[in-house]
């Protein structure tokens, strides 16, 4: 009767009748190229030769005007195989099935491909080649607020956004108060959403979405926004989406929600499926391929302040983190980080995590407030005290992020380390749970005989 | 189990999904809905500016025109009435094809993130203009009355007139809008190329001081023959059916070309924007 060992079932995974049951998506040899640097692609018509004649006149002038474009995706173009005379290989003749009711994790580093095949899937954008065969409505959340708009309330946001995402009016009307009661925004529902917190419009954007009730759903990680609360009753809701019959398709950097909701997993490396498995066995092989991050650390990290701050190395107990490391309940935690600021940084702080399960346990920042981070190499450190942990293995997140959340650089399961069981662990078996607290409480005994300790029922 | 979707590269006019574009007609409402809203939210006259910008504009013409360069001469109604009724189509028409134009680059976030079909963005632009197109339609039925020109028979054209007015801000706009999104140029040139245009356009002058000559070469103006159709309509004049036809010819052409350059960019916009 452990509490962590979570009930959740995997039926399509492990039985043979998968490969029977209808086949909901069907990808064969998906392809898309993305042209580098240019706003163009190849492949043109003489007809569109016609509008780009003025056009490349335009853009030489808007190349010199400014230096460089970033293209759609934010690609890190060093593998030599998926760049080509200019263009870049973001999927590569990829294919698969996805029986319907079954909910696919894709992971896999930046750059992988995971956002372009969830466009591909989601329709915003064409292969270049191969086919999409899909069956039923596709409802997708690939951003946050994707449908909002700041000046305009909850309440017709959830119009427009409904809308947006396929919906008519009337099955707006029918789901609104189940979107509004599952959002947890009633009091807010004619404020304006600009003055919502970004936890508020995750919840928002996820109840629609959710209410939707497409017979596919592709969920990008817009979870990680929203607290740890809402997060568990999101994925709650994608089960059960998942139990009704319908598909998911969850792309995530989450490990602990990825093994915890798929029935099958996709790891996809350099544009190609690398493996698809049972999750247990794809996210080791995830965490295979996310070892060597120290070479390539925009692979693992992400957000906008990735290229400004660059983690170059982390450290548990002075040990180099890129193999194991086991700690003894007896000794505190050490965590340390280098790395390199590209130019000042103000109201900086660095923050660590650690991680059981998925769970995240604890946060620690490098400094008790952001200060100013000046450019140049920097180092950071948090150390937690012995005994917190249980015994077991940990992972470790680390990021940087400035005041207001808005500019942050954050990459997860960096390292792991495993508390190792202790002699007295052995001999106290009903000491369960995650963390361990030091001492104990108190009992005091009341002699029954005693009246007036005995509460009289009037 | 739900009949399969294929989904491929796309070719031709398959890609504008003009299916797609009636079932999602919700969204275009919508999103003519927020514009409308947003545009004067915070502003403390609220839609009231969609009166006072054309009755100011008008107010500033005339004193330039009218008064000081004797345009007033030249037409044989109230210069004010005249200018006015130039003017409301006009602004429907400038309005919207910029709106159209920028649509596409206002909404990225929606066109990277959403599936729908991409038509929907600049059409739906287009609504704020109509609203203030109706607006400022009360304002020109008040001056009517106020100047005694009558209401004629001819304004049951109105109507059609409201087409041929749509036929040619959406044949513009559409091909603005797909051309703007390649070309972030267009954004600064458009404005440019619409100030020229109103000095083409017989908003100021009626088209019979320009030299016979030219008249067929203006009539593939889009909108110079719906604007003189409106105005004769308003102002109980004979309608020049001719020069209408032409300008809605030359706007169906606009509408094919915009519809076939946006057809040729839908297919990359999530990727370029």
């Amino acid at each position: 009767m452990h509490p962590a060992a979570n009930p959740v079932s995997n039926p399509a995974a492990h039985s043979c009748d998968a490969a029977d049951a209808a086949v909901v998506i069907r990808a064969t040899d998906l392809t898309k190229r993305y042209r580098l640097g240019a706003s163009t692609p190849a492949g043109q018509t003489l007809g569109e030769l016609i509008y780009t004649g003025i056009g490349t006149a335009c853009q030489r002038l808007r190349q010199a005007i400014t230096p460089t474009r970033p293209t759609a995706e934010a690609i890190e173009p060093t593998d030599p195989h998926r760049v080509r005379r200019g263009q870049f290989l973001a999927l590569d003749r990829i294919s698969f099935d996805v029986p319907r009711g079954q909910v696919l994790g894709v992971i896999g580093r930046n750059g992988a491909g995971k956002s372009t095949l969830l466009k591909l899937l989601s329709r915003i954008t064409d292969p270049t080649s191969g086919e999409v065969m899909l069956r039923g409505r596709v409802g997708s959340l690939l951003e946050v607020g994707t449908g909002f708009h700041p000046e305009l309330s909850g309440r017709e946001n959830i119009f427009l956004n409904g809308a947006v995402l396929g919906m008519t009016r009337r099955e707006v009307r029918d789901k609104f108060d189940a979107i509004v009661e599952f959002a947890e925004i009633d009091k807010f529902l004619d404020t304006p959403v600009k003055r919502y917190s970004s936890g508020m419009f995750v919840r928002l954007a996820f109840a629609v979405a959710a209410h939707l009730e497409p017979e596919i759903l592709l969920i990008d990680e817009v979870l990680a926004v929203g607290d740890a609360g809402f997060q568990r009753k999101c994925l709650g809701k994608m089960h059960g989406i998942a139990e009704g019959g319908r598909t998911v398709v969850f792309v995530s950097h989450d490990m602990g929600a990825v093994q915890q909701l798929c029935d099958r997993v996709m790891v996809l490396e350099g544009g190609r499926i690398d493996t698809i498995d049972e999750p247990r066995a794809a996210v080791a092989r995830y965490l295979e391929l996310t070892a060597d991050w120290r070479d390539e650390p925009a692979s693992v990290f992400r957000g906008p302040l990735t290229d400004r701050v660059r983690f170059e190395g982390l450290w548990i107990n002075d040990q180099d983190s890129s193999e194991p490391v086991v700690i003894h309940p007896d000794q505190p935690i050490d965590l340390r980080v280098a790395g390199q600021a590209a130019e000042a940084i103000p109201a900086y702080r660095t923050t660590f995590s650690v991680f059981r399960d998925g769970i995240r346990l604890l946060t620690q920042h490098d400094a008790a407030l952001p200060t100013d981070l000046p450019a140049g190499p920097f180092t950071a450190s948090v150390q937690l005290p012995s005994h917190l942990l249980r015994p077991g293995g940990y992972t470790v997140c680390i990021g940087g992020y400035r005041e207001g959340m808005q500019d942050y650089t954050w990459g997860v399961d960096l390292a792991r380390f495993t508390v190792a069981e202790a002699w007295s662990d052995q001999f106290d078996p009903v000491n369960l749970g995650l963390i361990n607290l030091p001492g104990h409480g108190k009992r005091s005994h009341h002699s029954t005989a005693s009246p007036t300790s005995t509460p009289v029922a009037a | 189990m739900p009949a399969p979707t294929y989904l491929r590269a796309r070719r031709g006019f398959a890609g504008l999904q003009l299916r797609a574009l009636w079932s999602h007609r919700d969204l275009l409402w919508l999103l003519a809905a927020r514009d409308v809203k947003v545009r004067y939210k915070q502003a403390v006259l609220g839609a009231m500016w969609a009166l006072i910008q054309p009755i100011a504009t008008m107010v500033v013409l005339h004193l330039f025109f009218g008064r000081l360069l004797d345009m007033e001469e030249r037409v044989a109604v109230p210069y004010p009435v005249f200018l006015f009724a130039g003017l409301l189509p006009w602004n429907l028409f400038a309005q919207s094809v910029t709106a159209s134009s920028n649509a596409l680059v206002a909404n990225a976030a929606m066109v990277r993130k959403v599936y729908f079909p991409r038509l929907i963005v600049p059409i739906a632009s287009t609504g704020a203009p109509i609203v203030d197109f109706l607006l400022a339609l009360g304002v020109l039925f008040g001056m009517m009355l106020w100047f005694g020109t009558g209401f004629g028979p001819a304004l049951l054209l109105l109507p059609f007139l409201a087409a041929s007015m749509m036929i040619a801000v959406l044949g513009v706009g559409l091909l603005m809008s797909a051309i703007t999104v390649a070309y972030r140029d267009f954004r600064h040139l458009l404005p440019f190329m619409i100030q020229l245009l109103f000095f083409l356009t017989p908003v100021i002058y009626p088209s019979n001081i320009v030299p016979e000559r030219f008249h067929a070469w203006l009539a593939l103006n889009p909108m110079q023959g719906v604007i003189e159709a409106f105005r004769a309509a308003v102002l109980n004049q004979p309608i020049d059916y001719a020069g209408w036809g032409i300008s809605t010819a030359s706007a169906l052409v606009f509408m094919a070309v915009g519809l076939s350059v946006f057809q040729r960019v839908e297919r990359r916009f999530a990727d370029i924007i």
